[in-house]
């Protein structure tokens, strides 16, 4: 019986996913596909509304790697933004075809890593026409996968000593491996491979899956369509851990250790599991942030980007995957969109100038928000619910009326 | 060997400076469990106080009132954005202080405007001299000696006063201290009062030497006074000091190498061998787990 049920779930779950994609797909080739004079702005393709799309759907999976981590195994971690780096900088180092590494690497007279998987997959599917991007696609997901494993690689290194440090100190000790791993990227010595302090740009982007005709003319516009479906798959995959038993065991760990301990659960396995998967999904989404900025560039991924994540998952509420994506979107659309107009100094049809309005004015406002939000909504928007459960408990309700 | 004088004088003065700043730091972690990431943000409140009042007033009007400012705002940042969460679960309080640096460096981006603000030249602090063959500020030879006039009369005000003993017994048992008849809040608001005073002492010393000040000023020299109160095991003061020295030290001598880059990155990897060693820090208390 409950099988069945989790078989509905799950079916449900797939068809809600299918049907978001695909509302994706049609909300970006409105402009495509209607004459350009009945467009309305906000669907233009410069529409501040497809930059929120896609930065929320890149931070969505950052926010729900670390919800994994700091929600449901209870372990407080702060190097997000380090595995994200690391991702970015995996994914562009070998995404830059090889015809423009000198350009990229000009500082340093050409780069150390004369490779990218671009060229890999071109000589076998060719680089014109459907061939190219084929070889296109395969070569920014191979290097996508060698993202996450690279930052899964570092957050099983740095947890061997690290994991062992309870609550505040593990805290402290990742954000300081996410400071070092900064640093190790902006040296010079290491130049030829990181470009130094300077950024990598010229690989595939979003706006690379955009399917062109000839002359130019965009075809089918899918550069919203692609962050989408990889975080979505990634999501699809933590959701299914957490309800794995593993996902049971990273919960008797968040409950109490050593009660976990004692029903048997290794803790040393299941929290460096976590913390693998963890910064293996932190790693991908890096590498979406760096298709999303088009460029790599270490002095981004600060700690300030860390709690910025944070304060989305606890904003989503704690232990909740659903809770972090709607709220990634919210938040994403409040400082990126919807307060834009603050920043403008307005004058109102009656001549008065509005006061306080200017550059800067926005911020403030939004943290404000912020702040009313943290005081008054101490769980989060979902608590530790998932948007299932809200269905579900008014149907109860329902059925406990009849 | 000159070099290496003046490597290790602007080390100490640059850690008495991190000093004062991580004891705000200790003390509100050794009372309320709570990393106050605003804490830095005050300091850099401080300084611009100090730019903008010392434009209109004398200096020896301004710098009181500064550290008066300074001081109400830390306590009114308890107030508001920590108080009402008491019995909240502790990432609460948590993210409620990234909100409230968050709210702060964006308040002072908008009324700087961005730009990176010059701090005044303190008459005397700024006067440079000459000791040991390498010339410096006042500032830098003063800094050590006030640091440890500072922290000698806090530890006595800790050790010898009504308040101190509230504040020893809050830090050790918050709900017992409570049914023994201490006013939790007012102790917690004398901790957030004393560590802003010393935050905007701090950052007198601290601007005094690195003149610009933009919103992100605060940020760097607050963590590294956290990475400081850590190493020294957090939530004891002579801990926080005995960092903040071993941190200020590290990093300069780290800077005058070709390596500096990573004089930040040292710092860390200097925090995790130290955690690793000795999980509670230098003067930690060393906790048991209860079942």
């Amino acid at each position: 019986m409950t099988q069945q049920k989790n078989k509905k779930g799950a079916v449900l779950a797939l068809l809600g996913c299918l049907l978001l994609l695909a509302a994706v797909v049609l909300l970006e080739n409105v402009s495509v596909f209607l004459p350009p004079e009945s467009v309305p702005n906000v669907l233009k393709p410069t529409s501040q509304l497809f930059a929120v799309l896609k930065k929320g759907a890149v931070y969505s999976l950052a926010a729900v790697s670390m919800n994994l981590l700091n929600g449901f195994t209870g372990l407080f971690s702060l190097g997000q933004a380090g595995f994200m780096l690391l991702g970015a900088y995996t994914y562009a180092i070998l995404s830059v075809p090889v015809a423009e590494r000198a350009a990229v690497y000009y500082l340093y007279g050409g780069s150390a890593v004369n490779f990218s998987f671009q060229d890999l997959f071109g000589s076998l599917f060719g680089t014109e026409g459907v061939g190219g991007a084929v070889s296109m696609g395969l070569g920014v997901m191979a290097a996508m996968v060698l993202a996450g494993c690279v930052a899964a690689a570092f957050a099983y290194l740095i947890g061997l000593p690290v994991l062992r440090l309870k609550s505040d100190y593990l805290a402290i000790a990742t954000l300081g491996f996410a400071e070092i791993i900064k640093a190790v990227f902006q040296w010079q010595a290491l130049g030829p491979v990181t470009n130094g302090a300077n950024m990598i740009k010229s690989f595939p982007t979003f706006s690379s899956f955009n399917i062109t005709g000839a002359g130019g003319k965009v075809i089918l516009r899918l550069s919203t369509f692609f962050p989408f479906l990889v975080a979505i798959l990634c999501i699809a995959v933590i959701c299914m851990l957490i309800n794995s038993s593993y996902g049971r065991a990273f919960k008797a760990i968040r409950e109490d250790e050593i009660a976990a301990e004692a029903m048997g659960i290794n803790l040393a396995k299941h929290k460096m599991l976590s913390f693998c998967t963890s910064a293996f999904f932190a790693g991908v989404s890096g590498a979406l942030f760096a298709m999303f900025v088009t460029n790599a560039q270490a002095k981004v991924y600060t700690t300030t980007m860390t709690y910025e994540i944070l304060l989305i998952v606890v904003i989503g509420g704690i232990g909740s995957i659903s809770g972090s994506c709607i709220a990634t979107f919210l938040y994403v659309a409040c400082s990126e969109w919807w307060l834009r107009f603050l920043d403008n100094e307005t004058v109102l049809a009656s001549g008065v100038k509005l006061p306080f309005l200017r550059s800067g004015f926005r911020m403030v406002v939004f943290s404000v928000v912020i702040m009313i939000v943290v005081l008054f909504f101490r769980r989060g928007i979902m608590g530790d619910k998932e948007l299932p459960d809200l269905f579900r408990r008014r149907k109860t309700r329902k059925e406990a009326a009849q | 060997m000159e070099f290496a004088i003046s490597v290790l004088i602007s080390g100490i003065s640059v850690g008495g400076q991190y000093a004062l700043i991580a004891i705000g730091y200790t003390m509100v972690y050794g009372i309320l469990r709570l990393i106050n990431f605003a804490h830095g943000d005050v300091f850099m409140v401080a300084g611009l106080l100090g730019i903008y009042l010392s434009a209109s007033l004398p200096l020896y009007l301004s710098l009181p009132l500064v550290l008066v400012l300074t001081v109400a705002l830390g306590f009114c940042i308890e107030r508001v954005a920590y108080k009402p969460l008491r019995s909240a679960p502790r990432m609460s309080v948590m993210i409620s202080a990234i909100g409230v640096s968050y709210l702060i460096q964006n308040t002072a981006t908008y009324i700087t405007g961005g730009q990176p603000m010059t701090y005044p030249t303190i008459p005397f602090l700024s006067d440079t001299v000459k000791i040991a063959g390498t010339s410096t500020k006042w500032v830098t030879i003063l800094t050590p000696f006030l640091v440890l006039a500072l922290v000698l009369a806090l530890t006595q005000l800790i050790n010898h006063t009504k308040t101190g003993m509230a504040m020893r017994a809050v830090a050790k048992d918050f709900e017992t201290s409570q049914l023994m008849g201490i006013k939790i809040n007012s102790v917690i608001s004398v901790t957030f009062v004393i560590g802003s005073a010393l935050a905007a002492v701090g950052s007198m010393l601290y601007f005094t030497n690195f003149q610009a000040i933009t919103p992100t000023a605060g940020a760097l020299p607050g963590l590294r006074a956290f990475v400081a109160a850590v190493v020294g095991g957090i939530g004891s003061i002579p801990g926080a000091v005995v960092g903040a020295f071993i941190i200020g030290i590290c990093e300069n001598v780290i800077k005058s190498t070709e390596f500096t880059v990573f004089s930040d990155a040292g710092t860390f990897a200097l925090l995790i061998l130290i955690l690793v060693l000795k999980p509670t820090g230098l003067f930690g208390e060393k906790v048991t787990d209860k079942v």
